[in-house]
């Protein structure tokens, strides 16, 4: 690049270099404009299915006694399954592979949630069994109102392990 | 020029037609009219009017890089004609393929060609890449090309990857969703890159109205400026990479001869032996197209496309952090830095550098063929078991420390090797390159051919 040319003589250099600057400003305003604009135009949207508010995001599951203990009911269109522990607690597991979100089918023979696209297992309460997925299932929050299960399927929530404190028991 | 236009204002309207368009008024007879031409004409001006006749051989370029523009042409024609049939929503998606497929004559093989184009091209802008690698041709006044050609590279795999998500089928859903899946392993910002390729949670409509924008028109758009100024860039360095010969020999190949015919006419050929082998090729294998997306089932196995699958064999292996950060970053580092390292010597235009680069290269090659797949079995036998029971952080049991042993590993080769053969330091960088490429297509041939359910490995025909 040819190094710049001042000329040594210019009248009035505080009105030129303020013009520079105020150039400089505007065109740095309209990339900053053009980058908002291109943002907000690819910025993730809330999806069209999605709930929109609180109580379209509460699947009623059915009365408590329909769920034998040790038993996991799948609710597709929930994207989750209920699972009733031996104990007779209530969890709801979200149905995606923490690794990398293939659908975990329920293998009721063998007790696991087995991912079909990287072998990851889980046991019946979201626990990795199995790498390489690195976290348990998401789980939805349960509720029971005069022994109707129902579940929020709002918001997965993430945990590190399984804790008894995310089983709700009645 | 002035002269002959004046004396040619006379002459009918065709000839004027002609004249105005190529600027000459008949078809060019002697080298000067010849060379005169190519500079005219707007496409022809792209190309030198001379150039050294040692770099016609078609064993020095192979023409790889006047086939990829041939192969990114035909993907545009064709999928424009596609433009007017599909329908990028996932309620109509797949059956407007099926509609380009079983309701439009000639539909089934224009997307056929679309197809076979989109996989040919990775392919041979790859060897592209290779070709210049090997021939030296990306130091000096090529250096920036090379950045350049990593753009293109970028943009093929982007459209290839964009483009997989569109026909809405099982394979191209879940392939989309283990990619995207890769995204939230990056640290920090990883969740909300997620989020915002899919734009949402899931793959959807909304997914699949951005990947159609990206590989409908911002990535052709990108593609074309890209291409442009890489073509400008092979003009600025006085056309490609001569091969270096000694006295009378070296004489012999850096003798002019025009563009046209010479070169042209090779073109040419090559372009349309091209064209009609993909045409074959797609006249007697169709597109695939598998059911209609179901959110609610994955396949098994569900693999990504094949040009990934060397990445999602890392995944296996690697905590994804590693995988899909760690490793692809520090390739594409070293890819950008390779025409910026001090060199020894400043070797261009002969393959492979030197006899003993070739040696080097074959060490390095058979190296990488052996040790790849006992580190695949290795891990798969050793590191499944024992995976689960490590207390430690699994970051570090399955990320940190098998990274660090690999980086170790490939440090300790180079530093064997230059000894070994008392090389410099551009034959040592060829053979850490070679290296590297052929363990990376040795995952990927494992992900293709070795992998069946459960991504368990398993012998190709048991797939
Ligand atoms: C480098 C350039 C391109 C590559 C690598 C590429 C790659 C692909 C791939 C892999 C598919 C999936 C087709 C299949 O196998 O099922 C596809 C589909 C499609 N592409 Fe492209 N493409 C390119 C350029 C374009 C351009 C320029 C357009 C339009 C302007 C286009 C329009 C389409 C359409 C409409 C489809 C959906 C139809 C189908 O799935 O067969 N593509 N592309
Ligand atoms: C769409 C993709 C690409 C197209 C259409 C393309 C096209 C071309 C063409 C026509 C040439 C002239 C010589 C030849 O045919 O080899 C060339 C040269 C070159 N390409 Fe590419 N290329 C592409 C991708 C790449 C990539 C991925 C790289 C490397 C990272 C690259 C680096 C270069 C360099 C350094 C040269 C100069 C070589 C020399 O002077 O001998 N290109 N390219
Ligand atoms: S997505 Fe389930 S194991 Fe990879």
């Amino acid at each position: 690049m040819p190094s710049r040319q001042r000329k040594p003589s210019s009248a009035k250099p505080s009105r030129r270099s303020f013009l520079v600057w105020a150039g400089i400003a505007a065109v740095l305003a309209a990339v900053a404009e053009a980058i908002w604009v291109v943002l907000s135009f690819i910025r993730p949207r809330p999806a069209r299915t999605q709930p929109r508010d609180a109580r379209d995001a509460i699947v009623v599951a059915g009365p408590e006694e329909t769920f034998p203990p040790g038993s996991v009911t799948a609710f597709p269109e929930g994207k989750f399954y209920l699972v009733r522990l031996e104990d007779g607690g209530f969890l709801a597991l979200h149905r995606r592979c923490t690794h990398l979100g293939c659908t975990v089918p329920w293998d009721a023979s063998a007790q696991v949630f087995a991912c079909p696209c990287h072998s990851s297992a889980f046991d019946i309460r979201g626990a990795v069994l199995n790498p390489p997925a690195p976290r348990p299932l998401d789980h939805f929050s349960v509720r029971v109102e005069n022994g109707i299960v129902k579940v929020d399927i709002s918001k997965p929530i993430r945990r590190r392990a399984f804790e008894p404190s995310q089983v709700r028991r009645l | 020029m002035r002269r002959e236009r004046h004396a040619k204002s006379t002459s009918g309207i065709g000839s004027r037609v002609w004249r105005s368009f190529v600027g000459t008024l008949t078809i060019p007879r002697d080298d000067r009219e010849r060379a005169r031409l190519t500079l005219n004409a707007l496409l022809l001006h792209f190309r030198p009017a001379r150039l050294p006749v040692g770099t016609l051989r078609y064993t020095h370029t192979f023409g790889l890089g006047g086939m990829s523009l041939v192969l990114v042409s035909m993907l545009m024609l064709t999928g424009v004609l596609m433009m007017f049939v599909y329908e990028p929503s996932p309620e109509r998606a797949h059956e407007s393929v099926v509609r380009i497929e079983e309701g439009i004559s000639f539909g089934r093989l224009v997307r056929a060609v679309h197809h076979w184009s989109a996989n040919f091209v990775i392919i041979v802008v790859v060897l592209h890449l290779l070709r210049v690698f090997f021939t030296g041709a990306f130091r000096g006044s090529r250096q920036f090309n090379w950045i350049v050609g990593l753009a293109l590279l970028a943009c093929i795999l982007t459209s290839n990857f964009t483009g997989y998500l569109l026909p809405w089928d099982q394979l191209s859903y879940w392939a989309v969703t283990i990619c995207t899946g890769m995204l939230s392993y990056v640290p920090g910002i990883g969740a909300w890159l997620e989020r915002a390729i899919r734009g949402g949670a899931e793959i959807g409509s909304a997914t699949l109205i951005i990947f159609y924008a990206l590989h409908t028109t911002v990535v052709p758009v990108l593609l074309v400026a890209l291409m442009a100024w890489h073509f400008w860039r092979v003009r600025k360095a006085g056309g490609v990479v001569v091969p270096p010969g000694d006295g009378h020999d070296g004489e012999a190949l850096r003798r002019k001869v025009v563009f046209l015919p010479n070169l042209l006419l090779r073109e040419v050929a090559a372009g349309l032996l091209l064209i009609a082998f993909v045409f074959v090729v797609a006249t007697f294998i169709a597109a695939p197209l598998g059911s209609p997306a179901n959110p609610g089932m994955s396949p098994n196995p569900a693999k990504a496309p094949w040009y990934f699958l060397g990445l999602q064999e890392l995944l296996l292996h690697f905590h994804p952090t590693v995988a899909v950060l760690a490793i692809p970053g520090i390739t594409v580092l070293a890819l950008l830095a390779l025409p910026y390292l001090h060199y020894d010597a400043e070797l261009s235009g002969r393959w492979f550098l030197s006899a003993k680069g070739r040696r080097m290269g074959i060490v390095a090659a058979v190296t990488a063929v052996i040790v790849t797949p006992l580190w695949i079995v290795a891990d798969e036998r050793v590191g499944h078991a024992n995976r689960g029971l490590a207390g430690a952080h699994p970051f570090i049991v399955q990320g940190l420390a098998p990274l660090v042993i690999l980086l170790a590993g490939v440090a300790l080769f180079y530093r064997l090797v230059k000894s070994r053969y008392a090389a410099s330091r551009d034959e040592s960088v060829q053979a850490l390159f070679i290296l590297l490429f052929v363990a990376f297509a040795v995952l990927t041939v494992t992900g293709i051919w070795f992998r069946g359910a459960g991504m368990a490995l398993v012998w190709p025909w048991e797939v």
